[in-house]
Formats: structure tokens, C-alpha cells, sequence
């Protein structure tokens, strides 16, 4: 911590200029920073985390823009190529998984499909679900953790016991269960959309409790806090006092929160494509991918390879990026 | 002590009954609300309504399903008689009822597949402990060395790559690459190093990944603790460091490091699912997996009930571990 968090006003101030600014103090002379200031400048020296950030917003930029990037490329992620497949062992012709000026990440053994353009548009899958999921969590988090942490009592015990046995629950398990017996039309959505919304819920869902014990512990030391009991004693209400007083207050740690737990979404999202019970087929996704390609890593490596470093660097990026927003926003951190 | 104890052990009853309860709900109203009968689902795609019907008398699965759920606590604790169509099927206590798919009694299924995810899960977690807690502290201490530095970097690409991922990598390298290891399973009955080579390389993957969580959750309460007053008052005491380290800093910081033992070590021996299946090791996890797939509900019931039981001893006896770690906790 280089940068103190207020103007050292009243010790470089003369004692005429004192006065002064104690007279108007609050409009001009102590100029405080917001904490997102604050946190602006740190975040913008720590190296590390801003090339996190730079690389998270290019990754969505790709997601969203998949489309357009593939048919820029001239590739189409369902398009079979055959021809480039060695009918004899069902693994692309070439070195490096057939590594091309057209194919730059290689085929896929046996279809021939792209590979650049997959991973380009399992970019969206991961980013949907990693984002999506993440604002369920804290949405139910926050809310569900404020009443806990306010209203105290019978509300409190509910949604710490509730809180408590999600947290035991063989989540994974239940995940992958879950999943598994959607029926494969939904609310107007079909496949590979039923389990991408089922996804979202689930995780968001397994996750809430994570966001919840913090935004629960916090409020019950800051209810207690002096401008709480101001407000109160000036008449505001409940409602105002959770949003107007409280809520502001919980920004950081929810912000920290959210971006930890994006990278942990689009992970677990990963594993349960691996595993079978993600986005069904055409449609592509990363952990799909890998999981397809463990008949093949003895011959043709590349395929595993690359989906690999895909899920490796989104998640690294996002951590790289969520470790200097905490950093950034902890009031205690000496970085 | 003792009342604490059985408060937690009725707290855990509860627990395991809400556990069964949901997942009876999400095998049997979801697809009885989607229309899927899974009583044909037994019998298989192309089967005549009769052979159905004795299929639903006699599995149960016409009666309400509150019924069936008491049947199947019933049968863990004082075996169940399957009565149809002419034959009678007796299940000895522990009954966890019969497979859909293979007709097979399923709590010998299971028992057969618990030792290799117990040495699974035990294996790794002693590696990650000891590699995790002392790179972790190693890092508080020399606080923004080249060592902190390094090792942070390393544990945060530990934490960000799949399992899956490294575990085929390094498959692809020991195993076919250098052909160090045969890299399938063996009983331990059969051969002790046998069984050590099927389990190294699974125990190295998924220690790796687990120690770089518990590297950086140690850096981070070892930094704090550290920052303590009474860190202080023992060393301006004139303590020796090692004992300020070792006696007074350790033993609070590793506090949520036990609390996160509990739980992943827990949540393990109820099934590796992704290291299991990476590495095809006939463990839990593999029997679920294949069992959700084919949705045969009895076997993913016992293998939930089992990661449940897991889970929750694993946490009670970490709660336990608090009170002799850290003095400030005491059990009441």
C-alpha cells in the first residue's frame, strides 16, 4: 500500500487553512476516494491481473463474435472432412493432427471437423455457463444472505442449516444426476439449450451458499455498525436500510466472489461435458472435446491438446484477473 | 463432549434421510413428469406391457413414492423380500436393493469398488497435505521470494487445469510415452506393486491439483495469523521462531485447512468420478457415472448414500481434530 487512502488535510494544512476546511469540511478539502478508485488504481499496477483481464475480455469478445470469426477463418465447425482422415486408423493425415494453413489447430480424428472453429464456438458454451451460473449464485447469495444476516432468528437458522447441508452435498453427484434425467425438450428449449439451462441452474445453485455465508457474515457485523443504527434512529426503514445502507457495503466482497467463482463454473461445466451430461452433440464445448479424446491421445495427442490449453487458459486467465480484483479491493492488502 | 456428539450424529440421521428423500425425487417425479416409466426403463426398450407390469409389482414402483422410500430405509437396516410374478428374491441386510441393468444385489457390487476409491482418495490427500500445507507455508514466510513467487505461480496454474487434462498428459507421457508404468489397475490381493503402479500416477494427478488449492488457502491464514497480536506477544515472549511457527501460527492456520480435508476427502471417497474415469480405475465414481447414464436408480442410491456417509464422518472428525488443534475451539 503506497497510496494513503485519504489527502493528509490536517497535517500539511497551516492552522489558518484548518479552520477552513473544518468549516467546509466533507465538500472540497477532504476529497476521499471512492473505493472502486481505489481499487481501480491498484488493480492498474498489478501486471499480472490486467493481462488476466485483457485475455477474459478477449475470450468473450470470441464467444460472442464465434460466428463471424469461423466463417472469416472459411471454417464451419460441423463441416466433416473426410478426405484429410487416413482410413486405416481413423486419425488425420499430417503431423500435429493435421495442422494446416486452412486447419490450424488440426482436424478431428475420424469426422475431419475443424478443430479451430469447435474451440472458437465451445468458447461460448464455457462463458455462458461460467458467467450465467456465477450470476444465479450471487444473486441467490446475496439476497439469501442479507435476510440471514439482518432479520437474524428462525430466518437466520433456516438459511444457515439449508446453507450447511448444500455445502455437504456430494455436489458433483447430484450435478451430473440432475442433468442426466431433464427430459430433452424444455420451456421451448430443446438439447444441447435444455442442458445449458439446466447446467446454469444447477451450478448457480450449488454455488449460492459459497456467496451466501460471506454476504451473511459481513451483514451481521455491519448491522450492528454506528450508521446503521443513524439511519435507523432517523427513521428509515427496513428495506432502506438493506438496500441504501447495507447493500453498498457488500459490493466488494461479492465483486471478489463473482470473479472466483466464474473460472470454478466454467470447470465444472468442462467436467460434466467430460463425463457425458453436458451439451449433447453437434454442438460443441471444450470439456466434450477431451472427453472424445481420450480414444484417441496415444495417436493423435494434438486433439487432446488443444481443448486442453482452451479450458486452461480461460480458467487461468479468470483466476490471474480474480486474484488482483481481491487483492485490489482488500482493505488490508499491502500489495 | 458427549452431548456435542450426539447432537452432530442426529444432525447427520437428518441429513442422510433429506439426501435420500431428494435423490428419490430426482429419479422418480422427473421422469415421472417428463413421462418416462421407469419401470419400463428396467425392463428395456422393446418389452410387453405384461413383463412391465410384474417388473412395477415387484420393484414397488406402483406404490406412492413415500412408501418406497421407507422400503428401501427399511431394507438397509432389516433386509427386503421381493415378491412377483411366482418368485421370491431375498436381500440380506444391508439390502441396497437390486441393479436395474445388471440384476445384481448391489451392496456387494459396491463393497467390491470401495477399496480402490478409499486408496484413491487417502493416497492423494496424504501426498497433497504434505506438499500443499508445506509449500504453502514455505511461501508465508519467505513472503515475496523467488520461492513464494514461483510456487504461487505454479499452484495457480495447479489450480486452473482440469484433471482430466493432466491426468491424460501425464498418461500420455509415463504411460505410453516412456512406458515407465503399465498404468492398469491391480487388486492389491494380487500384487502389492502391481497396485501401486495403477494407483501412482492417479495419486500424483489429482494430489497436484489439490495441492495447489491447499498451497495457496495455507499462504493466505498463514499470512493472517501471522499479522496476530498474539504472533506477537510470543515472539516479544522471546520464543524461539520454530516455536512460534510450529506451536502458535500452525496450529490456527490449519484450522480451514482441516476444515477443507473434511470435506474434499469426504466428497472423494464417495467417488473420484473424474479421476476414475481419466484413468479407468474400477472405483465408485466409475459405478455411478455408469449408473446415471443408464439411470439405474438403486446403484446410484447406494453410492449417494455412501459418499453422504463419507462426507459427514470425514467433517465430524475434522470437527473433532478442531479442538485438540486449535485451543480457542472448544466443543460444547
Amino acid at each position: 500500500m503506497t497510496a494513503p487512502l485519504h489527502e493528509p488535510t490536517a497535517e500539511a494544512a497551516p492552522s489558518a487553512a484548518v479552520e477552513a476546511a473544518a468549516a467546509s469540511s466533507g465538500t472540497k478539502a477532504v476529497q476521499g476516494r471512492s473505493l472502486g478508485r481505489i481499487a481501480w488504481e491498484r488493480l492498474k499496477r498489478d501486471k499480472l491481473a490486467l493481462f488476466g483481464g485483457v485475455v477474459v475480455v478477449l475470450l468473450v469478445l470470441v464467444a460472442v463474435f464465434a460466428p463471424l470469426i469461423t466463417s472469416l477463418v472459411g471454417q464451419d465447425p460441423d463441416l466433416r472432412h473426410e478426405e484429410l482422415i487416413d482410413p486405416l486408423f481413423g486419425t488425420p493425415v499430417g503431423s500435429l493432427g493435421g495442422v494446416s494453413g486452412d486447419h490450424w489447430f488440426g482436424v478431428e480424428p475420424v469426422s475431419g471437423r475443424d478443430i479451430f472453429a469447435r474451440i472458437v464456438h465451445g468458447a461460448r458454451v464455457s462463458l455462458l455457463v461460467g458467467f450465467a451460473s456465477a450470476l444465479v449464485a450471487v444473486v441467490l447469495g446475496t439476497v439469501l444472505g442479507i435476510l440471514a444476516g439482518f432479520f437474524g432468528g428462525w430466518v437466520d437458522a433456516l438459511i444457515s442449516r439449508v446453507m450447511d447441508g448444500l455445502l455437504a452435498f456430494p455436489q458433483l453427484l447430484f450435478t451430473i444426476a440432475l442433468v442426466s434425467v431433464m427430459p430433452n425438450d424444455l420451456l421451448g428449449l430443446s438439447g444441447s439449450g435444455v442442458r445449458v439451462f439446466v447446467m446454469i441452474l444447477v451450478i448457480g445453485f450449488f454455488g449460492w451458499p459459497y456467496v451466501g455465508r460471506v454476504v451473511r457474515g459481513q451483514t451481521l457485523s455491519m448491522r450492528e455498525r454506528e450508521y446503521v443504527e443513524a439511519a435507523r434512529s432517523l427513521g428509515a426503514g427496513r428495506l432502506y436500510i438493506l438496500f441504501k445502507e447495507l447493500l453498498p457495503n457488500l459490493v466488494a466482497p461479492i465483486i471478489v466472489y463473482t470473479t472466483m467463482m466464474i473460472p470454478t463454473n466454467i470447470l465444472t461445466e468442462a467436467a460434466l461435458s467430460f463425463l457425458g451430461v453436458g451439451v449433447k452433440p453437434p454442438t460443441s464445448s471444450w470439456g466434450q472435446m477431451l472427453s472424445s479424446a481420450i480414444s484417441y491421445y496415444q495417436s493423435d495427442p494434438m486433439y487432446m491438446v488443444v481443448p486442453g490449453l482452451a479450458i486452461f487458459i480461460t480458467v487461468l486467465a479468470f483466476n490471474l484477473f480474480g486474484d488482483g480484483v481481491r487483492d485490489a479491493l482488500d482493505p488490508k492488502g499491502s500489495r | 463432549m458427549l452431548a456435542y456428539l450426539i447432537r452432530r450424529l442426529i444432525a447427520a440421521a437428518v441429513m442422510l434421510v433429506v439426501i435420500i428423500v431428494v435423490v428419490f425425487g430426482i429419479f422418480f417425479l422427473i421422469p415421472k413428469w417428463a413421462g418416462i416409466d421407469p419401470a419400463a426403463n428396467f425392463v428395456g426398450k422393446q418389452a410387453d406391457p405384461a413383463a412391465i407390469e410384474a417388473v412395477r409389482q415387484k420393484l414397488g414402483l406402483a406404490e406412492p413414492i413415500h412408501s418406497q422410500v421407507w422400503e428401501f430405509f427399511k431394507g438397509i437396516f432389516a433386509g427386503r423380500t421381493y415378491v412377483g410374478g411366482g418368485d421370491v428374491t431375498n436381500c440380506a441386510a444391508p439390502c441396497f436393493g437390486y441393479s436395474f441393468r445388471t440384476e445384481q444385489e448391489i451392496f456387494p457390487v459396491l463393497m467390491d469398488r470401495f477399496p480402490v476409491t478409499l486408496a484413491l482418495a487417502l493416497g492423494a490427500a496424504l501426498l497433497w497435505l504434505l506438499l500443499g500445507v508445506s509449500a504453502g507455508v514455505l511461501s508465508a514466510l519467505k513472503r515475496g521470494s523467488i520461492w513464494d513467487r514461483g510456487a504461487m505461480v505454479i499452484a495457480l496454474g495447479g489450480v486452473s487445469l482440469p484433471i482430466y487434462f493432466t491426468g491424460m498428459v501425464a498418461a500420455a507421457i509415463f504411460i505410453y510415452g516412456l512406458g515407465w508404468i503399465d498404468g492398469q489397475f491391480v487388486p492389491l490381493e494380487e500384487s502389492f506393486t502391481g497396485w501401486l503402479g495403477g494407483l501412482i500416477l492417479p495419486w500424483i494427478t489429482l494430489a497436484f491439483l489439490y495441492a495447489a488449492m491447499y498451497a495457496r488457502i495455507t499462504r493466505a491464514t498463514m499470512l493472517e495469523v501471522l499479522g496476530e497480536d498474539y504472533i506477537r506477544t510470543a515472539r516479544a515472549k522471546g520464543l524461539a521462531e520454530k516455536t512460534v511457527i510450529g506451536k502458535h501460527a500452525m496450529r490456527s492456520a490449519m484450522t480451514p485447512v482441516l476444515t477443507m480435508l473434511g470435506m474434499d476427502i469426504g466428497a472423494l471417497i464417495g467417488g473420484a468420478i473424474l479421476t476414475e474415469t481419466t484413468f479407468n480405475l474400477p472405483g465408485l465414481g466409475q459405478a455411478v457415472l455408469q449408473a446415471i447414464r443408464t439411470q439405474d436408480l438403486p446403484v446410484i442410491l447406494g453410492v449417494v448414500l455412501i459418499t453422504s456417509i463419507a462426507v459427514i464422518v470425514a467433517n465430524l472428525v475434522v470437527d473433532v481434530l478442531y479442538s485438540a488443534i486449535d485451543p480457542r475451539v472448544r466443543l460444547a
